[in-house]
């Protein structure tokens, strides 16, 4: 047989082939790994706390459903408002100082100033050091006998009789907490921010001054709108930790004095696990849902709109 | 299941020996009086394997004792026991976990109540029980309680130790401001507390959300008045003159307290006391001995003295102790070889070294070990020998059930005195929010 009686044959292709030509079937085939890993990590323990919800489960014992019950008494529950407002007190008063003072920083790291890469490493340290080590380090900052503060105070400078207070009441507690996730919160706003500064072209810069731009208005008309997309991602994300914040509470005041520093987290934990009332403790999680989700539209919708960004003449 | 096989019944023979060359050899010191009875029939099965988990050390001895005891069982009768220590707010839902899938541990050493949410998942223990009791001058009246279902004579859980409250004062100061001793009385008792804060050398006992010391202080107050969370029905009992009685009693207090109570959790009042901060706080043996342990401490713990709390009620300090309970679930493969570990641990060879390094610290629920050499050693820690004698417990008067432990984990109690006495609330107020919360928890 020589090559000019050779007639290709070309086998029809099999099924198995001709179905992963298929692009339909491709698609789901190549969606499946990352779609089993968003239902079996994500999706299950969600449904499921949504599902607890709204179950009389304790602890040891699978509830049966009650529908709305459980809201019903978290309503009238004194506990549960104060710490929804807390919550939202304690987001919203820890964002605005951690945004201002982080920015600040970013501004003045942006500059060339010497041991530029040391001091930068050094503002995360807040950041790096775990969170329960910090929280720690507050409590005793923040003891009524052995505070650090107070000693200074009281005894070192002679400015008050006694010693401070910091936990033992309700707005004291409160601003302290406060102050020691504005701490906490930080570097992650500062080097994230910093990161944007450096995107920006220095020529932006040198263009405006030369047109003769103060300070204030580079910054105003430079530096702000081109920030605006990563401020909008950081606020996001500081705005849900914040919002989620467990640590910090638990490890300090535990929800005291008189439960006034309860977040929805801790209480949602303290309901659920130690004090074994699953479906309580799974409604108050479920209740954070709503702000979460209204906090990061607002945010993500608001701050990421061009107009905002780049001036309403540019759409 | 009680097939005896060549290998289990040669192990039973072997720890039979060592028992019982034990207890010929009968160890210096260690004169636990001790009925002659039978041990249980209990053949280890074949190839048994055992896996513990048990709270996890305050001190250190308490791990090393534990484990020291549990490689002689391991010896005696060849079951491989793996113990885990777990974070103590962690025992719970672990627990949980077994009990709901039906694997995981086979013995869990847990806290009071924690058998009694699972009563129907879990071993009787009855006759262990029985021959312990029998065997070493019989139950104390809380591990009773704890041990047994309520209401009944059937015993579910094995309680291994209460670690108890006392009144820890400092002789001294109590003595300045002309008292010999802590009185019981509670009007005089306050009388001596509004003293010391004059003197300078202010009480302390915590009101903050403390699991054991916030809680320990609610209760006292609210027991020492004569009121109680719910009756012995289980039905919410709290709205009760005795309770504003205890809330009235417990603001005057407070007056006299350091500042900063209501912040205070568990190490808070450990701190100032050694600090010489406080006179008077309601405390485990700890704070002495962290005092005593300490060369730059040891005046404090020289003038240190203990007592039961004051405000006794006919009789019965109103006082309750945090209870080691021990139990085996039914899904263990290996019952006897279980609670062969478990009688194993209890039986004085094993039971008093642990008992004696711990410092008393998890305090014997069984009479017999009054004699131990462990409460011989310092006559000032005898007020915590006493721990499994208090008559009140976790959620008295009603029963022990997860109801009872949601509301010292929630600070229930806790929250309404700090309300109180901070002046939040007026008594009634404080008294109706608790019952809400109460009724919520009780369901009734």
């Amino acid at each position: 047989m020589d090559a000019s009686t050779w007639v290709p044959t070309r086998t029809p292709p099999n099924l198995l082939a001709r179905l992963f030509d298929y692009k339909p079937f491709l698609i789901c085939v190549c969606l499946a790994p990352a779609l089993g890993l968003l239902l079996v990590f994500l999706t299950y323990p969600l449904g499921l706390g949504i599902w607890l919800a709204f179950t009389d489960a304790e602890i040891g014992r699978s509830g049966s459903w009650v529908g709305l019950e459980n809201f019903d008494s978290l309503m009238e529950d004194r506990v549960f408002l104060n710490a929804v407002w807390f919550t939202v007190f304690y987001t919203a008063a820890a964002t605005v100082v951690k945004f201002a003072l982080g920015l600040w920083l970013a501004l003045l790291l942006n500059h060339h100033i010497p041991f530029k890469s040391i001091i930068r490493a050094i503002i995360l340290m807040p950041f790096i050091v775990p969170t329960v080590l910090s929280a720690i380090a507050f409590w005793w900052i923040y003891d009524p006998q052995f505070s650090i503060l107070s000693y200074v105070l009281v005894d070192v400078l002679h400015w008050r009789d006694t010693y401070i207070d910091f936990l033992g009441t309700p707005w004291a507690a409160r601003w302290s907490l406060i102050a020691a996730n504005i701490w906490r919160g930080i570097p992650f706003v500062a080097i994230t921010l910093l990161a944007g500064l450096q995107t920006i072209s220095p020529a932006l810069y040198e263009a405006a001054l030369l047109d003769g731009a103060s300070p204030w208005q580079r910054f105003r008309f430079v530096t702000t709108p081109l920030l605006m997309p990563i401020l909008a991602v950081v606020l996001t994300f500081s705005v849900l930790f914040t919002f989620t914040d467990f640590q910090l509470v638990y490890a300090i005041t535990r929800g005291g004095p008189i439960n006034s520093t309860h977040l929805m987290a801790t209480l949602a934990f303290q309901r659920g696990i130690p004090g074994s009332q699953l479906g309580e403790g799974a409604a108050i999680a479920v209740a954070m849902i709503p702000f979460l989700v209204l906090a990061t539209l607002l945010s993500y919708f608001a701050l990421a709109r061009r107009k905002w960004q780049q001036g309403p003449e540019n759409e | 299941m009680d097939e005896i096989t060549r290998r289990g019944s040669l192990a039973l023979g072997a720890g039979a020996l060592a028992t019982a060359g034990l207890i010929g050899a009968r160890p210096a010191g260690a004169a636990i009086p001790v009925a002659d009875v039978p041990a249980p029939k209990q053949p280890i099965e074949a190839g048994a394997t055992l896996r513990v988990i048990r709270p996890t050390k305050f001190v250190d001895p308490d791990e090393t004792i534990w484990n020291a005891n549990t490689e002689k069982f391991t010896k005696a009768t060849g079951v491989p026991v793996r113990v885990d220590f777990v974070g103590w707010e962690d025992l719970r839902p672990q627990v949980a976990v077994a009990a709901r899938t039906g694997a995981g541990p086979d013995v869990v050493v847990g806290w009071a109540n924690d058998p009694h949410l699972y009563s129907d998942k879990i071993l009787d223990m009855t006759e262990l029980a029985t021959y312990l009791g029998k065997k070493y001058g019989g139950w104390g009246a809380l591990p009773q309680k704890y041990g047994k279902k309520f209401g009944s004579d059937t015993w579910i859980a094995l309680p291994m130790g209460c670690g108890g409250g006392a009144l820890v004062w400092r002789k001294s100061w109590v003595n300045e401001a002309g008292y010999s001793t802590v009185p019981d009385d509670l009007g005089k008792f306050l009388d001596l507390c509004q003293k010391l804060k004059k003197n300078g050398h202010p009480p302390g006992f915590a009101l903050g959300n403390a699991v054991g010391d916030g809680n320990g202080t609610a209760t006292w107050l609210l027991w020492a008045h004569g009121g109680y969370q719910v009756d012995d029905k289980g039905q919410v009992a709290i709205n009760r003159k005795e309770t504003i009685a205890a809330l009235k009693y417990g603001a005057e207090l407070y007056k006299t307290f350091i500042p900063g109570t209501l912040s205070w959790l568990d190490p808070s009042n450990n701190k100032a006391y050694i600090a010489e901060e406080i006179s008077l706080t309601q405390n485990g043996v700890s704070i002495y001995f962290v005092a005593k342990n300490d060369p730059k401490t040891a005046h404090v713990a020289a003038d240190t003295e203990h007592s039961r709390m004051p405000g006794s009620l006919n009789g019965k300090a109103p006082e309750a102790a945090n209870t080691l309970n021990a139990m085996v679930f039914k899904h263990t493969k290996f019952p006897n070889a279980a609670k062969e570990y478990l009688r194993f641990m209890m039986e004085a060879e094993q039971y008093d070294p642990w008992l004696t390094k711990c410092l008393g610290y998890w305090a014997h629920p069984l009479l017999a070990f009054d004699q131990s050499d462990c409460w011989k050693s310092d006559p000032k820690i005898i007020a915590y020998r006493d721990a499994q004698k208090m008559q009140f417990w976790d959620g008295y008067k009603g029963p022990i059930n997860a109801a009872a432990a949601a509301v010292s984990s929630e600070y229930v109690l806790v929250q309404m005195f700090a309300g109180v006495a901070s002046g939040q609330q007026t008594p009634e107020d404080g008294v109706k929010e608790a019952e809400r919360r109460l009724r919520r928890i009780y369901k009734s």
